[in-house]
């Protein structure tokens, strides 16, 4: 890193870690913005849903982000979950139109994460216009590691969109494996337990003939 | 589940039943293979089992992942229809605001109640259990013994299929050699507890579920059960052959469209229907058992749900086991409002919960093991059975009853929530959260404590004076109190938590700073909600006999958890079935003497 690099990046520096410090106005809604945007429901799937199907995300309730935030999110989940040898991108398992629906949902839970999310998405952008010229999302990725570097530092949105986008990528039975979740398979005979290599690690014996 | 409209009922029926639950479904079992004509009225919708599980659905197919959300309570895929702790146009109140004096109040409005959403933990109640008052002085007696209820719990088991083992261990009673169905192997959680637990002495044993292991003898069992009846063992025999053992995946909770585990739609309501001598009418909300002046029930009082009309059904004998809380409700809204069965005053008294009170724990023992298929049998596979009645006698404990601890499955399928909790995710993105999410899944063990509640003077339920249903009904007004034995057990049950975790090298996530009487669950909270109409030896101290029926109007039986005269820690369904199959059995010998 030459000196010319330390002198340009100081400043963006200076500015992420104000950008972290002012954090806290997160969770404050933005009356102008989340005027224009489409509302969540108003009612739920009820206590008689169809269960024994597949459901499209937005088929419940209409999906209500815009298309900015959509593509921050997008990114933002690609940067948290990437393609690498544990499991494919966030984007390629549509982690995105899982926290879309979460936002979009009627229920006091996911209202709450909406007022963390909607207004996280739009500062995100907001410091990253401020510091870099561009949004989150037409960063390079080192530049959208280097705003996670800074959010990840006790960022509560940070915290949420991880929380909910850990959801929605292991939900997807594609990302299993990442996890390390077998199951789901329905097998004949007696239950198997775990086998003797787990037992040996755990240091436990099965007692169970 | 085939149904009939009201317009198909007959005009008289032998036996009314209210109820499509663990009560009910044993009720309507027990007399219809007897030849018993039977109307059962259920407050919910039919439901088809087979057809409506969502047996392979993964956190892809459901609504934000599966999650729990005021609609369903226990996640989209619980098989609770139309239920929950508030249902539409049934409201309830509360007595007090604070929250430690308010009940959480369950309910399925659908076919098989809350049998659909179940552990299916299915233990006995011991010896010691049936006469609580004669040891130690609290709460009261029930009129009958652990050997007058032995056979049944034999029968409900043979008829279920409950797995497990015999331990041999104190106020735990053994099963007859051959009844219980092999237990599954110990998941590696449940062995580190079991290894850990022992250190500190306390037992980890294979716990007693009502699912399938292996598939049942229907030629060998149906027999036993049914020895005087060819046709009665022909119709058992047909439905136990068609039920499936387990196959190691999904939740029960989802219910189960193989019919490997007990719910009252898979195991006694199809052979009941079989018989030819049940019919079923749906989307019945009773409002009241109809009195003759000859002080016998002589029917029911419903609103049939889909046209919000009043039909009235005969039956020589009524059955309510509609769940503790709606049987009161319906006692009470009985003779116009007046009540009745109530001459002791005790209608809606003594109400009980289970004590909850609940701990995660991470232990490092856990992390980064294999990969492997944990699923089970979809439920617990271990349990601590109570283990410390000497020092209780003797005194050394500040609360007077016992609680078991049931251990949860640590690998299961990530559905909707992060599969690990945040704070070790925290700052972490990229290929490093997800090797933290590998490294810390299945680390994790939740352990529960299930304890006895003292029946006492401040937990009852009566009628709103003023709130009313959708359909003009009275509605249940709860009162709640909990003694300290209930908040003494909690914080007991939340340091040998801690101990447990510690001395498998792990901790509880806790904070220290909290006050552990606060993990008490709330009333209700744990949905075994029984007593409200106890049984007992003397007619001014009890509102029924030992024979479920009231002790007012004799053709009148309680058949649910109302006549629970005390709340022992083991789960209340098995006991609920015992004493219906017993009840229904008594009402049987009767009928044969023409004493309908």
């Amino acid at each position: 890193m030459n000196s010319q690099d330390q002198e340009t990046r100081l400043p963006r520096r200076r500015v992420l870690q104000w950008f972290a410090a002012v954090a806290a106005a997160e969770g404050v809604p933005l009356p102008s913005a989340l005027a224009q945007n489409a509302k969540p429901a108003a009612s739920g799937y009820g206590q008689d849903p169809v269960m024994a199907k597949s459901y499209e995300r937005g088929e419940v309730w209409p999906l209500t982000m815009t298309e900015a935030e959509k593509k921050a999110t997008v990114a933002l989940a690609d940067i948290i979950f990437p393609a690498d040898d544990l499991g494919p991108a966030a984007s390629e398992v549509r982690v995105a139109d899982f926290i879309d629906e979460w936002v979009s949902a009627p229920y006091p839970r996911q209202k709450g994460d909406r007022r963390v999310i909607i207004p996280g998405l739009k500062g995100m952008n907001e410091e990253c216009r401020k510091i870099f010229g561009k949004d989150f999302a037409d960063l390079k990725d080192s530049e959208k590691k280097e705003v996670c570097d800074v959010m990840a530092k006790g960022y509560h949105f940070f915290n949420v969109f991880v929380g909910l986008a850990s959801g929605a990528y292991y939900s997807d039975p594609r990302c299993w494996k990442a996890l390390g979740y077998v199951g789901n398979m329905p097998y004949g005979g007696p239950f198997k337990g775990p086998p003797e290599e787990v037992l040996k690690a755990a240091g436990v014996e099965q007692t169970v003939e | 589940m085939p149904t009939i409209p009201i317009s198909k009922a007959q005009s008289e029926y032998d036996v009314i039943i209210v109820g499509s639950g663990a009560g009910g479904g044993q009720m309507a079992y027990t007399l219809t293979l007897a030849g018993i004509k039977c109307l059962m009225l259920e407050a919910g919708r039919s439901y088809d089992v087979e057809k409506e599980t969502p047996m392979f659905q993964t956190g892809k197919d459901a609504p934000l992942g599966g999650v729990s959300t005021p609609d369903k309570n226990f996640g989209f895929f619980d098989a609770t229809i139309d239920g929950g702790w508030q249902v539409p146009d049934e409201p309830y109140t509360q007595a007090s605001d604070k929250p430690e004096e308010q009940f959480m109040w369950w309910r399925a409005r659908m076919m098989g109640g809350r049998t659909n959403h179940w552990g299916r933990i299915s233990l006995r109640n011991g010896p010691y259990d049936f006469k609580p008052y004669s040891r130690d002085g609290l709460g009261f007696d029930w009129p009958i013994s652990y050997e007058d209820l032995e056979p049944y719990y034999t029968k409900v088991e043979q008829l279920i299929g409950v797995y497990g083992t015999n331990e041999g261990l104190e106020n735990t009673p053994d099963s007859p050699k051959g009844v219980l169905q092999p237990p599954p192997k110990g998941r590696v959680g449940d062995l580190m507890i079991q290894k850990h637990a022992k250190k500190l002495g306390v037992p980890v044993v294979p716990i007693h579920r009502a699912v399938l292991t292996k598939p049942q003898d229907g030629k060998d069992l149906a027999p036993k059960l049914h020895p005087d009846s060819p046709k009665a063992q022909k119709i058992v025999e047909e439905s136990m052959s068609s039920r499936a053992a387990c196959f190691w995946a999904t939740d029960c909770g989802r219910g189960c469209s193989i019919r490997a585990n007990y719910q009252s739609t898979t195991v006694h309501l199809p052979p009941a229907l079989a018989t030819g001598n049940l019919d079923i009418i749906p989307n019945a909300h009773v409002r009241e058992v109809i009195v003759g002046k000859d002080g016998k029930a002589k029917g029911v009082l419903f609103i049939d749900k889909t046209t919000g009309k009043e039909e009235r059904v005969k039956g020589k004998a009524v059955v309510l086991a509609a769940s503790s809380g709606e049987t009161v409700r319906i006692l009470l809204n009985s003779a116009s409002g007046k009540g009745i069965a109530n001459s002791s005053g005790l209608v809606g008294k003594y109400i009980m919960d289970t004590v909850g009170s609940d701990m995660v724990g991470q232990i490092p023992a856990l992390e980064n093991l294999p990969p492997h298929n944990d699923d089970g049998a979809g439920g617990c596979h271990f349990y601590s059975p109570w283990w410390l009645y000497k020092e209780q006698k003797a005194g050394k404990l500040d609360f007077a009853r016992g609680y078991h601890i049931e251990i949860s499955g640590t690998r299961g399928m990530p559905k909707g929530n992060s599969p690990v909790p945040g704070h070790v995710l925290q700052g972490l993105y990229g290929t490093k959260l997800k090797e933290a999410a590998r490294r810390y899944y299945g680390s994790f063990i939740h352990v529960a404590c299930r304890g006895e509640m003292i029946p006492n003077e401040g937990s009852f339920a009566e009628l709103d004076p003023e709130v009313k249903d959708k359909w003009g009904i009275p509605v249940m007004k709860w009162h709640w109190k909990w003694s300290d034995h209930e908040w003494n057990m909690a914080v007991h049950a939340q340091n040998t938590f801690a101990e447990i975790f510690e001395s498998a090298g792990g901790k509880g996530l806790f904070d220290p700073k909290r006050d552990p009487k606060k993990t008490l669950l709330k009333g209700g909270q744990v949905i075994h909600e029984v007593g409200g109409a106890i049984m007992g030896a003397d007619s001014k101290k009890s509102v029924c006999n030992q024979w479920n029926q009231t002790w007012d109007i004799k053709n009148l039986l309680l058949c649910d958890g109302a006549p629970f005269a005390s709340n022992a820690d083991k789960n209340p369904t098995e006991t609920i079935m015992a004493l219906a199959w017993r009840a229904a059995d008594r009402l049987i010998e009767q009928a044969r003497k023409g004493n309908l």
